[in-house]
């Protein structure tokens, strides 16, 4: 088998493993419909982390102040202005993102583990500020209204279509649209690295001077990508929480959480490379599967793996299958044009 | 009215005055010739030209436009373009990607069109063949020509050339001629530093001379080879 078509193969099994995953509601437990929600959106969150410092080189440690920012405003969407639970994930969002204004004028003048610390810093301060917000319980937090996510829109019409209760058909519903983020990220993130930025950002990557003197913008570019992650964080975290119901500052702001596990996760499966998160969320998963008798045991066989391959693996567990194999599911490489005619495919 | 000027530009790293009140024009389409010893200042007046490095003193205007402030991708952008002397490839990526990351920021180019135009270029200079290999790869030769490539990319209107022809064959060196020549034809104004002196006098209208970093001579190259003073620094480095 060639290269290219044992890729067509992956790209097969990819879209496959995705319709089988749309289907886990219909056909799979509500537990496991809980689970793999939070294996998603975990995804969703690593592949955000992994664009911005596999890709961009901003090793943020800060992540937490979007995923509690998003979740604040979305309650705040749903409590204080009584907006359906839906509309108000994109408010989450889109608050993460003005958030990530501020810090990013603040943290982009810091350097190495200045800018790592700056950001844990400015989430410290993001949620010592929420626990300020009366109105959404201060340092205690606060909970969704009785009944909110059953009444959620497209709740009733799922409840009818599977012939489940509503909070079955409200978690299939949060389910499919943690899938849809996962999935729309991934896409996202891979255009982006295809185009001209996804370019620019690897030769920042490879030799900043040099991409400077041939008109690439070092800090426009990471503040375009710190901003379009924030935005995804944010989003992602309004629908955590709208799964959990439950908002309050420790909880939002989590740095082990919302940011530690996903650094984990980025680095085991491969930090830098775009399919790496998505295997190390699997790695996750199973160890959380097979230990889960054990405690937190898994978590320190997580942190094991994850030193074991820091220091023997750089580019993870993918960057070691890519290597050995020759399969790249998401190739970045953009070919010169005397191969155009040979290459079938369009990208 | 010049393309490029330099107004009594200074620099110094700590003690070492490393350019002195160099003020000089180039005019669209011109090609200069830079020569000096080892050490004179020739690569960092590049880095003042291009922005990669500040100026304690002085002006730098082009196009009309001063940019003595702007950083180098606005200047790029504005139409410098350069190599480097030691050859700064991005070395993950491909030769091809190292020109179409240039044609994309540096030249505006997008699309399509981005990649016929470095095609052309890479004909141009010798590195179709090696299109596709990883630039971190290539030899010494062929890393100097894709800085000469790269630079082109960005659709100067003046490209900065920093001693890309040492070490070449002679027929090398003619081919390397011919693709300068072809550049400075299309209108392209040409500062190059260069040590092999006959090709750069095959090229250039006006040679200048640095000497720590004191613009010693500017002029039409057989009268400044003529001069006393620069046969004597001259013979310094000739041998
Ligand atoms: N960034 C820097 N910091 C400190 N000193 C520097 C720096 N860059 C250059 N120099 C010094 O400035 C002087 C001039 O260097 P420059 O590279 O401009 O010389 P050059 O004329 O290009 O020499 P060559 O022919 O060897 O390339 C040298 O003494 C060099 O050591
Ligand atoms: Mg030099």
């Amino acid at each position: 088998m060639t290269n290219s078509s044992k890729s067509t193969l992956s790209r097969v099994i990819a879209v496959l493993a995705v319709l089988v995953l749309a289907l886990v509601p219909v056909i799979g437990s509500r537990a496991m419909v809980q689970d793999l929600f939070m294996v998603l959106t975990l995804l969703v969150l690593a592949l955000n982390w992994n664009m911005l410092a596999g890709f961009a080189g901003l090793v943020s440690v800060g992540q937490q102040a979007f995923v509690g920012i998003g979740a604040y405003a979305m309650f705040g969407g749903v409590i204080l202005w009584g907006w359906d639970p839906l509309p108000a994930i994109l408010l989450g969002g889109v608050a993460a993102m003005l958030l990530s204004l501020p810090i990013a004028f603040f943290t982009f003048r810091l350097n190495g583990a200045y800018f790592a610390i700056g950001t844990w810093v400015s989430a410290e301060i993001v949620r010592l500020s929420m626990a300020q917000w009366k109105a959404l319980g201060g340092g205690t937090g606060t909970s969704l209204p009785k009944g909110t996510t059953k009444e959620m829109i497209g709740v009733a019409q799922i409840k009818e279509l599977l012939g489940v209760s509503s909070s079955a058909a409200s978690d299939a519903l949060t389910y499919w649209l943690a899938l849809t983020l996962a999935v729309v990220t991934l896409l996202v993130g891979y255009l982006f690295l295809r185009s001209r930025m996804g370019l620019g950002l690897q030769a920042i990557r490879d030799n900043v001077e040099a991409a400077r003197s041939v008109g690439v913008d070092p800090l426009r570019l990471k503040a375009l990508v710190f901003v379009l992650t924030a935005f995804g964080t944010g989003l992602c975290g309004a629908l955590l929480f709208i799964q959990i119901t439950r908002v309050s500052p420790d909880a939002a702001f989590s740095v082990v959480d919302w940011t530690a596990f996903v650094i984990f996760i980025t680095v085991i499966g491969g930090i830098g490379t775009l399919p790496g998160p998505v295997v190390g969320v699997l790695v996750f998963y199973i160890l959380q599967r097979v230990l889960a008798d054990y405690g937190t045991v898994y978590l320190i066989v997580l942190g094991l793996i994850g030193i074991v391959i820091m220091l023997f693996a750089r580019k993870g567990l993918w960057g070691m299958f890519t290597e050995k194999t020759g399969i790249e599911l998401l190739p970045l490489r953009h070919r010169s044009l005397q191969h155009r005619p040979s290459q079938r495919s369009g990208n | 009215m010049s393309l490029l000027t330099l107004d009594h530009v200074s620099k110094s790293f700590g003690a070492l005055k490393v350019t002195d009140a160099v003020s000089f024009e180039v005019a669209p389409g011109e090609a200069l010739g830079i020569i000096g010893p080892n050490g004179a200042g020739k690569s960092t007046l590049f880095n003042l030209i291009t922005g990669n490095i500040a100026p304690d003193e002085g002006r730098v205007l082009f196009d009309g436009v001063d940019v003595t402030r702007k950083p180098p991708m606005s200047r790029v952008a504005a139409g410098i373009g350069r190599s480097f002397q030691i050859p700064q490839p991005f070395t993950h990526l491909s030769v091809f990607e190292n020109l179409l990351v240039a044609a994309n920021f540096g030249g505006g180019h997008h699309g399509h069109h981005a990649g016929e135009f470095c095609m052309d270029i890479l004909d141009r200079t010798g590195l179709a063949g090696v299109a596709d290999a990883t630039s971190g790869g290539l030899s010494l030769l062929q890393r100097k020509r894709l800085e000469l490539a790269r630079a082109m990319a960005t659709s100067p209107k003046l490209i900065l050339l920093d001693e890309i022809a040492g070490g070449l064959t002679e027929a090398e060196c003619g081919a390397l001629i011919d693709t300068i020549k072809s550049i400075h034809a299309e209108g392209t104004a040409i500062i190059w530093i260069e040590h092999v002196l006959h090709a750069l006098t095959s090229v250039v209208e006006r040679l200048m001379v640095l000497n720590f970093g004191k613009m010693l001579m500017i002029g039409e190259p057989d009268e400044v080879m003529a001069s006393p003073e620069v046969k004597e620094i001259y013979l310094g480095i000739e041998v």
